[in-house]
């Protein structure tokens, strides 16, 4: 499959000193969908920043389907669409003329500037406010319009800097299904955010980075079934003063309705409920206690930080 | 689409916006010029120029008004740019060109054609409101009108690095204030520095805006107090180093790029 970015030994030190990025690979395939994860100042910002050529790497190469940074830059932009995570946009100029505006420094000609403009604001539900100067939008419209903005030279990549970041969760999950589509129509996506059931819903890869490495590169379904244990909350019908014994599965009582259960992937989940209805426990509901990609996100970043103290 | 044509496309509409821009807030940007010189015009031309009497030949008001457009033409191109960049990079939507493929001289060009254009605009108000006052006639339109865009654009690419190196709103009104202005009124706008003792008509001449206004009153009166030739080679000279300074900044990416 072509690679749509293909990262090597990408290192980047800030004039004071800081090494953001300590010689990075990374490979995103076309067509995937990807998720780049890390605890705050990781070097996610800095690898978008190099990518979009708003930090200047220090060493190592990139490409973007097969365009080299600094040999073809021109080539590689048209390939990029960017979404940051600040707004870094003109809050005096309106809506509609910001992607057009975009469009244009893409060569795209006025009169398809004006169409697209038109498509991509209608379909993130902003032609309504065509007119409307951007400081006047809500935080969610101004989300959107950072990716009408980005999408308006249909590039091939797109990269989104925590793009839900502050949005309520029904305009969330209409930016999952809206991403989702597109990336079903061909574009490739990369994806940072701190909302882990978000990367986990949409990516087909991940990696993760901690202080300046790539600490894991794999598929969600991989990283996933590297989850042995899972903890569960049980809400209880009925008071308990004390945790029952569970043969196999180690438990606590968070209070006295509620149990936190911890279940072996071997052991399954259907011998607990056995169990608990011997001693006449009952269960109103059930839920995990944290997201499964965070549970492996915490235990990742800190065996690497133990590494490192090593 | 070939790269030439896709930076033209960028150019027209970076120079759009820009215009867009300066019509947008025209009470901020085409009227206060246009009020300011016609209380000159008042004041200065009408009401003590009366008591001055003629200069080099002519009224003191017709003397007057091409140092005052070319003044209007100089604070507007400067401050066109210096205010539309440092405004791009305080909001940081300048990191939407620099996302894109323009090329930094499609970039350089198009905010100082922002420049020069809001900067002939005014001047050309100006113009117009001086004949209410007086005749203007061209004693030289070539002239006249290399110069208005010589000293446009050097203006404009001036404006663009202070807004480079300006780190706030202090940074983008010191230079104006402080080197701008004085370096304007000193620069034989109300005078002829043959009014000024031999020391200060030597000292004058090392004032740029000297040249640029008397080469512009040479172009309309026909009379001027430096050698016209020198004076635009000079301006040829600084327009051209100026905008590989500009075009160099862009490149590195000062105050752009991490």
């Amino acid at each position: 499959m072509t690679s749509a970015l293909s990262i090597r030994q990408l290192a980047k030190t800030y004039g004071n000193g800081f090494q953001a990025l300590k010689g990075i690979d990374l490979d995103v395939a076309e067509g995937d969908f990807f998720a780049l994860l890390g605890p705050n100042g990781a070097g996610k910002s800095t690898t978008i920043g190099v990518l979009s050529t708003l930090v200047n790497k220090t060493g190592g190469s990139v490409s973007v389907f097969g365009h080299d940074l600094d040999r073809q830059s021109a080539q590689l932009k048209r390939c990029i669409g960017v979404v940051p995570q600040e707004f870094n946009f003109n809050q005096f100029e309106k809506t509609f003329d910001i992607v057009v505006t975009q469009a244009g420094y893409y060569g795209i000609p006025v009169k398809q500037a004006k169409e697209r403009a038109e498509r991509y604001l209608t379909q993130l539900g902003l032609w309504d406010k065509r007119d409307t100067p951007s400081r006047s939008l809500s935080g969610g419209m101004k989300r959107r319009l950072m990716i009408a903005r980005a999408l308006v030279h249909e590039p091939r990549l797109l990269i989104l800097d925590e793009p839900t970041a502050g949005v309520d969760i029904e305009l969330r999950r209409s930016m999952w299904t809206f991403l989702t589509e597109l990336n079903r129509q061909g574009t490739t996506i990369i994806l940072t955010t701190h909302y882990l059931e978000e990367a986990e819903q949409l990516c087909r890869h991940i990696g993760i980075i901690d202080r300046g490495t790539i600490v894991e590169n794999t598929s969600m379904r991989q990283l996933l079934g590297k989850l042995n244990v899972e903890t569960f909350l049980l809400d209880l019908r009925q008071d308990l003063q004390a945790p029952p014994v569970l043969n196999g599965y180690p438990c606590r009582l968070v209070d006295a309705h509620t149990l936190e259960v911890q279940v072996d992937k071997e052991a399954g989940i259907t011998s607990l409920f056995g169990q608990l209805a011997l001693q006449n426990i009952e269960v109103a509901s059930l839920r995990n206690k944290t997201n499964r990609l965070e549970e492996l996100f915490v235990a990742l970043v800190e065996r690497n930080l133990a590494r490192i103290a090593l | 689409m070939s790269e030439f044509s896709a930076n033209l496309v960028a150019l027209q509409t970076i120079v759009y916006r820009e215009i867009r821009r300066f019509m947008r807030i025209w009470p901020q940007t085409l009227l206060p010029p246009a009020i300011t010189m016609v209380l000159y015009f008042v004041i200065f031309g009408n009401l003590i120029g009366r008591q001055i009497g003629g200069m080099g030949g002519f009224t003191y008001m017709q003397y007057i008004v091409p140092g005052l457009i070319m003044m209007s033409v100089i604070t507007n191109s400067y401050g066109n740019v210096v205010s539309s960049f440092f405004g791009a990079k305080f909001q940081r939507s300048i990191e939407e060109l620099m996302v894109s493929p323009v090329s930094p001289h499609t970039i350089l060009i198009g905010y100082a054609l922002g420049g020069v254009l809001r900067g002939l605009a005014v001047g050309l108000i100006v113009s117009l409101l001086s004949l209410f006052f007086t005749d203007l006639q061209v004693h030289h339109l070539g002239i006249t009108v290399l110069v208005v865009l010589l000293t446009a654009t050097i203006f404009s690419l001036l404006g663009f690095v202070n807004a480079v190196f300006a780190r706030n709103f202090d940074d983008i009104s010191i230079i104006p204030t402080f080197v701008l202005t004085p370096l304007t009124y000193l620069g034989g706008v109300f005078y002829s520095i043959n009014l000024l003792p031999p020391i200060w008509q030597t000292l004058s001449l090392a004032n740029p805006v000297l040249h640029m206004v008397n080469s512009f009153r040479y172009g309309i009166l026909g009379v001027s107090d430096i050698r016209i030739g020198v004076a635009i080679s000079f301006m040829l000279v600084a327009a051209v180093v100026l905008y590989v300074f500009c075009a160099r900044l862009l490149v590195s990416g000062r105050g752009m790029r991490s």
